[in-house]
C-alpha cells in the first residue's frame, strides 16, 4: 500500500527519530510512505482570524502536490494525506476542512495560487496513528517480535490531536488511541490524568519558565501514577517535556528524570526492526537505560 | 469596590471589531468561568480567560495590555469545554492580531540566545513568530 506522507520541516531536523521510527514501522507493516515532492512549511499553526486567508495558502499547496501524485501515478487512487507530526497534522486537517466548509474561500485561494492547478477539495488528511487504528492494532500486534511487557508507559496526547473536536483523532476529553496501540504492543499502560494537558507549546521560546511548570506538574503526575517512561506523537512536545526536564531539575531537584519516547519509537522496538531506526540519539533524556533493563535493548 | 461602567460608541466599536475578527458572537459569555477553571495558563494571566471575555463585551481596550492573551497557547481547551460554544482562543488570537497588525511585535526575535536558537525544533519558532511578531 502506497500513501503520500508529508513530514514537515521538524521531522527532519530535530525530530529525525520521529520520522525513520515511523517509517521504518510503516515498511514492516507493508505501507509505503510516499514523501509528497515539493513539500512545503504547513505555517505550524492553523490561523484563527476569520479575514485571514493567506495564512492557508501554504497548507493547501501542500493538499495540490497529493492531487499531482495521483495524476502522475506516484500513487494510485490515494487521497489520504499521512502526517505524523501533530502540529502538522492540525494544521493541515484544519485548513483543509475550513477551504471544503467555505467554497468561497477555497476560491480565492485557488485564484491566488494561479500557478497551481486548482485545488479540488478531495484530499484527506490523517495522523499516522489513526492509520495504525484503521488498519487494525491486531495487525501492529501480529508484528510485535518483543513484546514491552513490564513497560510502565504513560501516553501524552497533548492538544493538537484531540482539539479542536472538528480535527480531534480521538475523544477530547477522554482519548484511548495510544493506550490501545501501547496495549497491542504487550505494555503496562498508565493513565495520566494530564495527558491532555498543554505543554505550553511555542510559548517555550520565551516563557520557559511557565512550560517548565507545566512540565513538572505533567511529568511529575505521571511518575506518581507509576509511570517509566512517556509517548507523545508531536516533536513540540517532546521537546517541552523531554529537553526542557532541564529546567524542570533545576526547579525542583527532587526530580526525577523520566524518559519521552515517540509513540513510533516504542513501535520499531516492539517489532524488533534495527536500534537505527530509532535513532535514540536524538531524545534528550536516555532512553536506552531503561529499555536494557527492561531487556527490550542488548547491553 | 463597586465600579461604574461608562458604554460610549468607541466601546461597542472594539466590540464589533473583536466579534468579526474572531467570528465569535461575544455578548453570548455568560461568564460561568468555565474557560478559566480549564486554562492550563492561567496561574501565570494576569486576567483569566473569562476576565478577558467580560472586558471585551464591555468593549474595554484596555485588555489589549494585559498579558494573559499573549500567555494563550490555542490549546482549545476552553473551546472544546465552553457550555456557549464560544471559541475563545479565536478570540485572543483577534486581540493579539490588533496589536501585531499595528507593527508591534510581541517578541524581539533578536533577543533569543543563540543556544536557544540552536535546539529549538523549527516548530516552536515559526509558530513563535506566526503568534507574536507581525
Amino acid at each position: 500500500m502506497k500513501i503520500p506522507y508529508y513530514p514537515g520541516c521538524t521531522l527532519k531536523t530535530n525530530a529525525k527519530n520521529l520520522e525513520t521510527s515511523t517509517l521504518e514501522v510503516a515498511k514492516t507493516l507493508d505501507v509505503e510512505l510516499i514523501e509528497l515532492p515539493r513539500w512545503n512549511c504547513c505555517g505550524t499553526v492553523y490561523s484563527l482570524t476569520s479575514d485571514d486567508l493567506i495564512h492557508h495558502v501554504a497548507p493547501i499547496r501542500n493538499l495540490i502536490r497529493v492531487q499531482e501524485m495521483n495524476d502522475s501515478g506516484l500513487v494510485k487512487d490515494e487521497n489520504r494525506l499521512v502526517t505524523v507530526c501533530s502540529m502538522c497534522y492540525n494544521t493541515l486537517k484544519r485548513s483543509n476542512l475550513r477551504v471544503k466548509e467555505n467554497p468561497e474561500d477555497l476560491d480565492k485561494i485557488n485564484d491566488f495560487m494561479y500557478l497551481e492547478e486548482d485545488y479540488k477539495g478531495n484530499v484527506e488528511v490523517i495522523h499516522f496513528l489513526k492509520l495504525l487504528q484503521d488498519m487494525g492494532f491486531d495487525k501492529v500486534e501480529e508484528k510485535v517480535r518483543k513484546p514491552l511487557s513490564e513497560l510502565k508507559i504513560a501516553p501524552y496526547y497533548g492538544c493538537m490531536l484531540l482539539r479542536p473536536k472538528e480535527v480531534g483523532i480521538d475523544d477530547p476529553e477522554d482519548p484511548t488511541i495510544q493506550k490501545e496501540l501501547l496495549e497491542a504492543l504487550g505494555a503496562e499502560v498508565i493513565d495520566n490524568p494530564y495527558k491532555k494537558v498543554c505543554c505550553g507549546s511555542y510559548q517555550t521560546v520565551h516563557e520557559k519558565d511557565a512550560v517548565s511548570n507545566l512540565g513538572y506538574k505533567i511529568l511529575s503526575q505521571a511518575q506518581k501514577e507509576g509511570a517509566e517512561a512517556i509517548t507523545t506523537s508531536c516533536p513540540l512536545c517532546a521537546f517541552n517535556l523531554d529537553n526542557r526536564q532541564k529546567e524542570v531539575k533545576q526547579q525542583h531537584p527532587e526530580f526525577q528524570h523520566i524518559p519521552v519516547f515517540y509513540f513510533t519509537q516504542l513501535i520499531a522496538i516492539a517489532f524488533g526492526v534495527e536500534k537505527k531506526y530509532c535513532r535514540f540519539d536524538l531524545n534528550y533524556i536516555d532512553p536506552e537505560t531503561l529499555l536494557k533493563k527492561k531487556k527490550l535493548l542488548q547491553e | 469596590m463597586r465600579e461604574k461602567v461608562v458604554i460610549t460608541s468607541k466601546n461597542v466599536e472594539f466590540l464589533d471589531k473583536v466579534s468579526e475578527m474572531s467570528g465569535q458572537p461575544i455578548t453570548r459569555c455568560d461568564q460561568c468561568g468555565v474557560c478559566s477553571g480549564s486554562c492550563p495558563m492561567v496561574d501565570e494571566m494576569d486576567i483569566t480567560p473569562s476576565q478577558m471575555m467580560r472586558k471585551v463585551q464591555l468593549g474595554q481596550e484596555e485588555v489589549l495590555g494585559t498579558r494573559a492573551m499573549w500567555l494563550c497557547a490555542s490549546c482549545f481547551t476552553c473551546t472544546v469545554r465552553c457550555p456557549r460554544g464560544l471559541d475563545l482562543s479565536k478570540v485572543a488570537e483577534a486581540l493579539r492580531q490588533i496589536t501585531l497588525r499595528k507593527a508591534v511585535d510581541h517578541i524581539d526575535i533578536r533577543k533569543i540566545p543563540d543556544h536557544e536558537m540552536k535546539k529549538l525544533p523549527q516548530i516552536a519558532l515559526i509558530s513563535s513568530f506566526r503568534k507574536f511578531t507581525g
